[in-house]
């Protein structure tokens, strides 16, 4: 049951060309930075990547788009990233954006075994183009469909070495959906603790999603919008 | 003299009720939350996953794992509570959030919004919002009546991509308070010192205009 790899590079072995991933975070908060560094270097190109946003033009997802290794995106909102935006108008990247909501649904769905489901969010829009429509209760709902992905890349706090995983603050968000909806889940921690330590109270994550944990070398954990108020 | 975007979220604060869970979109709707009426308590959502939103940190305090879907850093109040993205849109789309206040770019007569591409030009995605609008009961859209040319956004009908169908009830602009009903905007208060005939020359949709229109107390 342990599941420690010893670095990053042998976390991500095994990803290539043409993949799906699926990386958690919300904006640059709870992403798997070194993970993500780590596939810049690799060069792996022609990714399809599943994930709420694009990052910014110099980090998280960005640096992705930048050296042109992603061919499509899934995301919900892609508003902070200038390449991103260009790609798309251009026509270079394809991208599928869906509701927020619809998107952590598909993902846990694909986790939990439930093919497709219905829900109201996007019905009208050009989000149901060419889906089916249901009316449930005298309203009218969607058919969504669940993801997988070859990889999900997550982010925790903390993990122990079985795999199971607790998150900070909102750095939770989309991690534990993609967790489990990964046919390989590789967890990035800030900090790994051997069995036991951590209490079985207060896991989020059960480890029989992960597949492989490793310790993050650095985390930078960029604020995207800094916000204080005075004293 | 018409609202700014304090006065458009002061007033939106007076629809707010004691024991109301809140989603706030960005934007105006994120400064409802510096007006909360005395004596009442609400508890904001951010569908990043967070219950029980409190103020931006002070400075040095800043926690990069704490942010608001604006993805700006924020504090926890006393009693908050993480949750993941798919638990963040069961409280929206269960309907356990009782206001949703979102902005616009678009708003119909009848009831339909836009909020999310304008094409070949700005396509940021849609977040959480058709979610929201889908599910949400009561529902405020918080935006300027018309756009910086001078063009009004509260139309007969949307022309930008639609985030949903059929759903806003009411619109609290710089200029006034509108209630759709019957494929209508129904003025309901004007803008301190505003002028119902202002009003009306800024509504390109169908409005309804009663004798008597009471001013804003804001």
């Amino acid at each position: 049951m342990n599941k420690v790899v010893a670095n990053v590079q042998e976390a991500l072995e095994g990803i290539t060309d043409g993949m799906t991933l699926m990386l958690g975070g919300f904006g640059l908060c709870g992403i798997p930075e070194n993970a993500i560094a780590e596939l810049v270097k690799k060069g792996t190109k022609d990714l399809t990547c599943i994930s709420n946003n694009a990052g910014v033009d110099d980090f998280g997802l960005g640096l992705l788009l930048q050296q042109k290794q992603i061919k499509k995106m899934i995301s919900s909102y892609v508003g902070e990233n200038d390449e991103f935006e260009r790609q798309m108008l251009s026509g270079e990247l394809d991208v599928d954006l869906i509701p927020q909501g619809s998107l952590a649904e598909r993902c846990r769905a694909g986790g939990a075994g439930i093919p497709a489901f219905f829900t109201p969010a996007g019905f009208g829009t050009e989000v149901a183009e060419g889906k089916e429509v249901r009316v449930f209760n005298g309203k009218p709902h969607i058919l969504e469909h669940a993801l997988t992905a070859d990889y999900a890349i997550v982010k925790a706090w903390k993990g122990d070495e079985y795999g199971n995983l607790i998150y900070k603050a909102t750095a939770k968000n989309f991690n534990p959906m993609m967790a489990m909806a990964g046919k390989i889940t590789i967890a990035e921690v800030e900090e790994l603790v051997p069995a036991g330590e951590l209490d079985p109270n207060e896991i989020h994550t059960p480890g029989i999603f992960v597949q492989r944990i490793f310790k993050g070398e650095q985390f930078e954990k960029r604020i995207e919008q800094r916000t204080v108020r005075q004293k | 003299m018409a609202l700014d975007k304090n006065g458009i979220a002061k007033r939106i604060a007076q629809e707010l009720e004691d024991g109301w869970y809140v989603n706030l979109g960005i934007g105006i709707p994120t400064l409802v939350a510096n007006y909360i009426p005395e004596g009442i308590s609400v508890e904001f959502q951010s569908e990043n996953g967070i219950l029980g939103m409190g103020p931006f940190p002070f400075e040095g305090e800043e926690d990069a794992d704490l942010i608001n879907a604006g993805k700006q850093t924020i504090t926890a109040r006393p009693g908050a509570v993480y949750f993941d993205s798919a638990t963040s849109f069961a409280m929206i789309r269960g309907r356990h959030v009782q206001l949703t206040v979102l902005g616009a770019m678009e708003v119909a007569q009848n009831g339909d919004i836009a909020n999310w591409k304008i094409p070949g030009k700005m396509v940021k995605g849609m977040g959480g919002a058709m979610d929201l609008v889908a599910s949400a009961e009561n529902i405020i859209v918080a935006m300027m009546h018309t756009n910086k040319k001078g063009e009004s956004k509260i139309l007969p009908a949307c022309t930008l991509p639609l985030t949903g169908v059929g759903c806003v009830k009411k619109v609290v602009t710089d200029l006034a308070v509108l209630e759709i009903k019957d494929n209508a905007f129904h003025l309901i208060e004007r803008a301190p010192g505003v002028s119902v005939d202002e009003i009306i020359a800024a509504t390109a949709g169908k409005l309804i205009v009663p004798d008597v229109v009471p001013e804003m107390s804001i």
